[in-house]
């Protein structure tokens, strides 16, 4: 396999684990924010130059040079490739400025010790391709905000039940894959309850409502960064979508659809701005879903576009919702509060960062929205329309909350709520690549179609992940296909290439 | 320097001063750094006046090498080869595109000039420019597309800066619950738009609007569709156009869109938001021409709009919501024009309708001074006449009529009633649900959310 030029990887996992400890031991709230910045600076560097090193090998998977791990395990578990290339420093940087946007008055309140911990684990598993080890890292990954339940005394059967459960399902469909089945023919109970696991981490309706319950009682950074990355949708990448028949795919996606229009309109009704977040967040993932087990390349570009844009989008989105609340406490949207002329920053960014996750044009979001449709549509005529109505419903829902927290009356406070620097730098870096994405979006989508064709065709030859010999150059990321007739993705039945055009548009 | 190479300066001169104008304006609110009202005002005028004359340049041109279309491609703004998927930007000047955008350029600048004066040290003056820039690009994208999909982007630029302008006065509810309204509607608009411009691309293989209409200038192209297919797009792109241009039942929003400053009021609703959805029925003509059905329900809504427009002006107490009405009658007719295939004449009608209307709501906020002048001048009260309706009509009917019409029709009513009330009756009850659920779960109260303090808004649209 590939070499990177330096250990990256290994480095951008150790560095925040070697923070959590240093951070643990500090008692001052603004040293161990100090601290823990520099720390997840320095990880988001790391994952930075692993993404440009990996881009300049112009390859489908690399991993670590002095690789210490391989040496211990004897086997490829920290690998860099086409789908984690760029999650890894979007993780990064959603940690980054979570902490950097974290104000003083709160630094008492949030864990840097644990967030650390957390982005530790979260870019180990977005660097893990191994099935144990990575359901390893995602029962690990749970563990953080049980304690942090625990220690602000708040209910936590709703969490446990549910990932309790979460694990339960992904260890024993693991176990009956390796016990039955090979890459090429899983069984298909193995399947069902792996689908069961990534469906329930993922929150798909009707198992979504711990997330609700963990945006209610968790800190919102916590929450925040539990689901932004998007895990959930990264484990059914990498151990629903190599093995399981294009019925479980299908059903993945129609389940998928629904709980998107269903989080979208739950999201109308709520009067509480973090549950408004929570089924705004799901409705989108529930959408990045959608378009990855429609298994056509279109969808699956869409779908990868869409992941990267809404972790940018709802996760500047979340964060400046998290500013709010930290100047005012927790939020009502049953009335108004008129705060746009005392933070108008924070309101231009909730509105473009609430715009860019529906897909408006001229953001992030956009091109990816519209390939998720054209993909949705492809394989499903008349259920695609759906992402269109959830995206409608989710912009009602944007502006109704915008206008409920900015406007409608006069803010009476004298204390002065304006954007601190480091807010106002985290606004910044994320509107300009929100903009720039948007205004721009020709490299993005080419690399995540090259990454779509590879995990079809991946899919098609029963291989675990992308594992194939041909290279792309940088200049033509896509010269790989240009030999071969067309990409490997088998057609989804019931797709337009199957039945034709629908009845209705071929009279 | 070839005649194409000066189509080529002069058209992305026109499209790209809005878009130069809007990059300036948020650039500096972004970095905090936001320019005078001098320089706004300067900024503004050489952005419409250079766009202005590039338009004016190429229809000019246009006049002198007999050109009827002239397309200035931009690239591929997105593409993926291998799956013939690409996002095309391309800008046509044509009969159509051109006098639209002419006119986008004139009201906008004539209307620029009144709001700087107009709104001379208000607080929200930065804000409205900036919204200005946005709509004024959205409308020029809009009115040079020659694509689907780029008629879709300023489309949305448009809907987006317009509700924001009706909540423009944002420390109040009424205009905030306004605008919502408005977007609300939009939102419908754009979902259909969207689902249409997907079925083209599924029915013709291209966004196209060249290759959708034939090889034909407009508004002489052939659509490429059967009727079937050309009934079904059709009336998705009539419900977005329905919604932009509030024809019925989706009229309830013009009225409340007055509430924004009287100058947004004079360009985005009586004068050119409005006609939007009529420019794009315009602009794709050559599918309502495939199916008789299609454009029967295209004339139908339109007279049943003008009817229910005229009837609803007449009873407005205040003058912005009976010019409102008036537009709404006007973009009925027109509407129908199209429906009957009178293209010239829908064109003509909108664009004398837009500039007499741009005037007449900028007059609106000294109406009462002129009906004084009026009065000193005749010496006496004016009075009231009778019109034909009410001489023809009895007492009974005429009564009807007002109420029907003083409950603008009960369109809002019955959307309410029968669309938004029970969709959002079932997630309310999901919600409830979902809270026994969790309680359940958690064996004790599992919502800290209801403890926040409310204070519930008092009316509103949903």
């Amino acid at each position: 396999m590939t070499e990177l030029h330096l250990p990256w990887l290994e480095l951008a996992i150790l560095l925040p684990l070697f923070g959590s400890l240093v951070v643990s031991q500090l008692h001052d709230g603004d040293r161990a924010r100090r601290f823990g910045l520099v720390f997840s600076g320095a990880a988001l560097l790391c994952t930075l130059g692993a993404w440009q090193d990996f881009l300049t090998l112009s390859a489908f998977e690399a991993h670590d040079r002095w690789d210490v791990v391989r040496q211990v395990f004897h086997r490829d578990v920290l690998v860099i490739d086409e789908l984690s290339a760029p999650l890894l420093p979007l993780a990064a940087l959603l940690y980054f400025l979570t902490q950097l946007a974290t104000l003083r008055t709160k630094v008492h309140r949030f864990s840097f010790a644990s967030t650390l911990f957390s982005e530790s684990v979260l870019l180990t598993t977005f660097s893990c391709r191994l099935p144990w080890a990575l359901i390893a890292l995602l029962a690990v990954g749970t563990i953080p905000p049980f304690f942090e339940l625990r220690r602000r005394a708040r209910p936590q059967r709703v969490y446990v039940l549910h990932m309790g459960l979460f694990v339960v399902l992904l260890v024993a469909g693991q176990l009956l894959m390796d016990l039955n089945g090979t890459a090429t023919s899983p069984p298909l109970t193995a399947v069902l309850l792996l689908t069961a696991a990534v469906l329930l981490r993922n929150g798909i309706a009707p198992v979504h409502c711990w997330k609700t319950d963990l945006f209610e009682h968790a800190s919102f950074g916590t929450a925040l960064l539990f689901v932004a990355p998007m895990v959930g949708v990264y484990a059914a990448m990498r151990l629903v979508f190599p093995v399981a028949p294009d019925q479980v795919l299908r059903s993945i996606a129609v389940l998928s659809l629904v709980t998107s229009v269903y989080a979208a309109g739950m999201a109308l009704v709520q009067t509480e701005a973090r549950r408004f977040f929570t089924y705004l967040f799901l409705s989108h993932s529930s959408l990045v879903l959608v378009g990855l087990e429609l298994a056509t390349p279109i969808g699956l570009t869409g779908a990868l576009c869409v992941w990267l844009s809404v972790g940018l989008s709802l996760g500047g989105f979340g964060l400046t919702l998290r500013s709010v609340e930290s100047r005012t406490g927790r939020l009502s949207l049953g009335s108004f509060h008129g705060l746009y002329e005392h933070t108008p920053m924070l309101a231009a960014f909730f509105l473009l960062t609430g715009l860019a996750s529906i897909g408006f044009p001229g953001t992030i979001g956009f091109v990816g929205t519209e390939l998720l449709v054209e993909g949705a549509v492809q394989a499903f005529p008349w259920v695609g329309m759906l992402v269109v109505i959830a995206a409608a419903l989710n912009g009602l829902a944007v502006l109704h909350a915008w206008f409920r927290i900015f406007t409608g009356r006069k803010h009476p406070g004298t204390i002065d709520l304006r954007c601190r620097l480091p807010e106002r730098f985290a606004v910044l870096v994320l509107t300009l690549l929100i903009i720039g994405g948007g205004l721009y979006p020709q490299p993005g989508v080419s690399s995540r179609y090259h990454a779509a064709v590879e995990l079809g065709r991946a899919r098609g030859q029963g291989l675990p992940a992308p594992q194939l010999t041909a290279l792309p150059t940088r200049d033509n990321p896509l010269r790989a296909d240009s030999s071969s007739p067309a990409p490997a993705v088998p057609a989804v039945p019931g797709s337009l290439e199957h039945f034709g055009l629908p009845a209705f548009l071929n009279k | 320097m070839s005649v194409e190479t000066l189509y080529h300066a002069l058209g992305l001169t026109a499209a790209a001063s809005p878009a130069l104008l809007l990059a300036v304006f948020g650039l500096t609110m972004l970095f905090s750094r936001p320019l005078s009202e001098k320089a706004m005002e300067r900024c503004t005028e050489t952005a419409v006046l250079t766009g202005l004359a590039s338009s004016i340049g190429i229809l000019v041109l246009m006049l002198m090498t007999g050109e009827r279309q002239v397309p200035v491609e931009l690239g591929n703004w997105v593409a993926i080869p291998q799956e013939h998927f690409h996002f095309h930007l391309k800008l046509v000047f044509d009969r159509l595109s051109v006098p639209f955008v002419v006119l986008t350029f004139l009201l906008v600048g004539t209307t620029g000039a009144f709001a700087n004066r107009y709104l001379h040290r208000e607080t929200g003056y930065r804000r409205f420019f900036l919204l200005y820039a946005m709509f004024l690009m959205g409308m020029v994208v809009a009115s040079l597309a020659g694509t689907i999909e780029t008629l879709f982007l300023g489309w949305e630029l448009v809907g987006l800066s317009s509700a924001l302008l009706v909540a423009y006065f944002h420390d109040r509810p009424s205009p905030v619950l306004n605008g919502q309204r408005v977007w609300s509607v939009y939102r419908v608009a754009d979902a259909a738009f969207l689902i249409a411009a997907v079925a083209l691309h599924h029915v013709s293989g291209e966004g196209d609007f060249a290759g959708l209409m034939g090889t034909g200038a407009w508004p002489e192209g052939q659509a490429g569709l059967t009727s079937g297919q050309a009934l079904f797009v059709g009336l998705l792109l009539l419900v977005a156009a329905a919604g932009k241009s509030a024809l019925i039942p989706f009229s309830g929003w013009l009225p409340r869109a007055m509430e924004g400053p009287t100058p947004s009021s004079a360009i985005f609703y009586g004068a050119l938001s409005v006609h939007l959805g009529t420019f794009l029925l315009l602009r794709v003509s050559a599918i309502l021409e495939l199916s008789f059905w299609l454009s029967a329900i295209v004339v139908l809504l339109g007279l049943a709009t003008a009817v229910y427009g005229s009837l609803a002006a007449r009873v407005q107490s205040d003058i912005k919501s009976g010019l409102a009405f008036s537009s709404l009658t006007q973009v009925g007719i027109i509407t129908a024009e199209i429906g009957l295939g009178f293209r010239y004449l829908a064109l003509v009608h909108m664009i004398g309708h837009a500039c007499l209307r741009t005037l007449q709501l900028l007059r609106a906020p000294s109406l009462i001074r002129d009906y004084h002048n009026l009065e000193n001048a005749i010496g006496e009260h004016l009075q009231p006449r009778p019109g034909l309706w009410e001489r023809w009509l009895s007492p009974a009917i005429q009564r009807k009529l007002y109420r029907l019409a003083f409950e603008r029709g009960g369109f809002d009513a019955v959307l309410q009633q029968y669309m938004v009330r029970p969709f959002l009756a079932f997630f309310q009850l999901c919600d409830r649900l979902e809270r026994r659920w969790t309680d359940f779960l958690a064996g004790t109260t599992s919502r800290e959310s209801d403890r926040i303090p409310t204070a519930p808004v008092a009316e509103g649209p949903e």
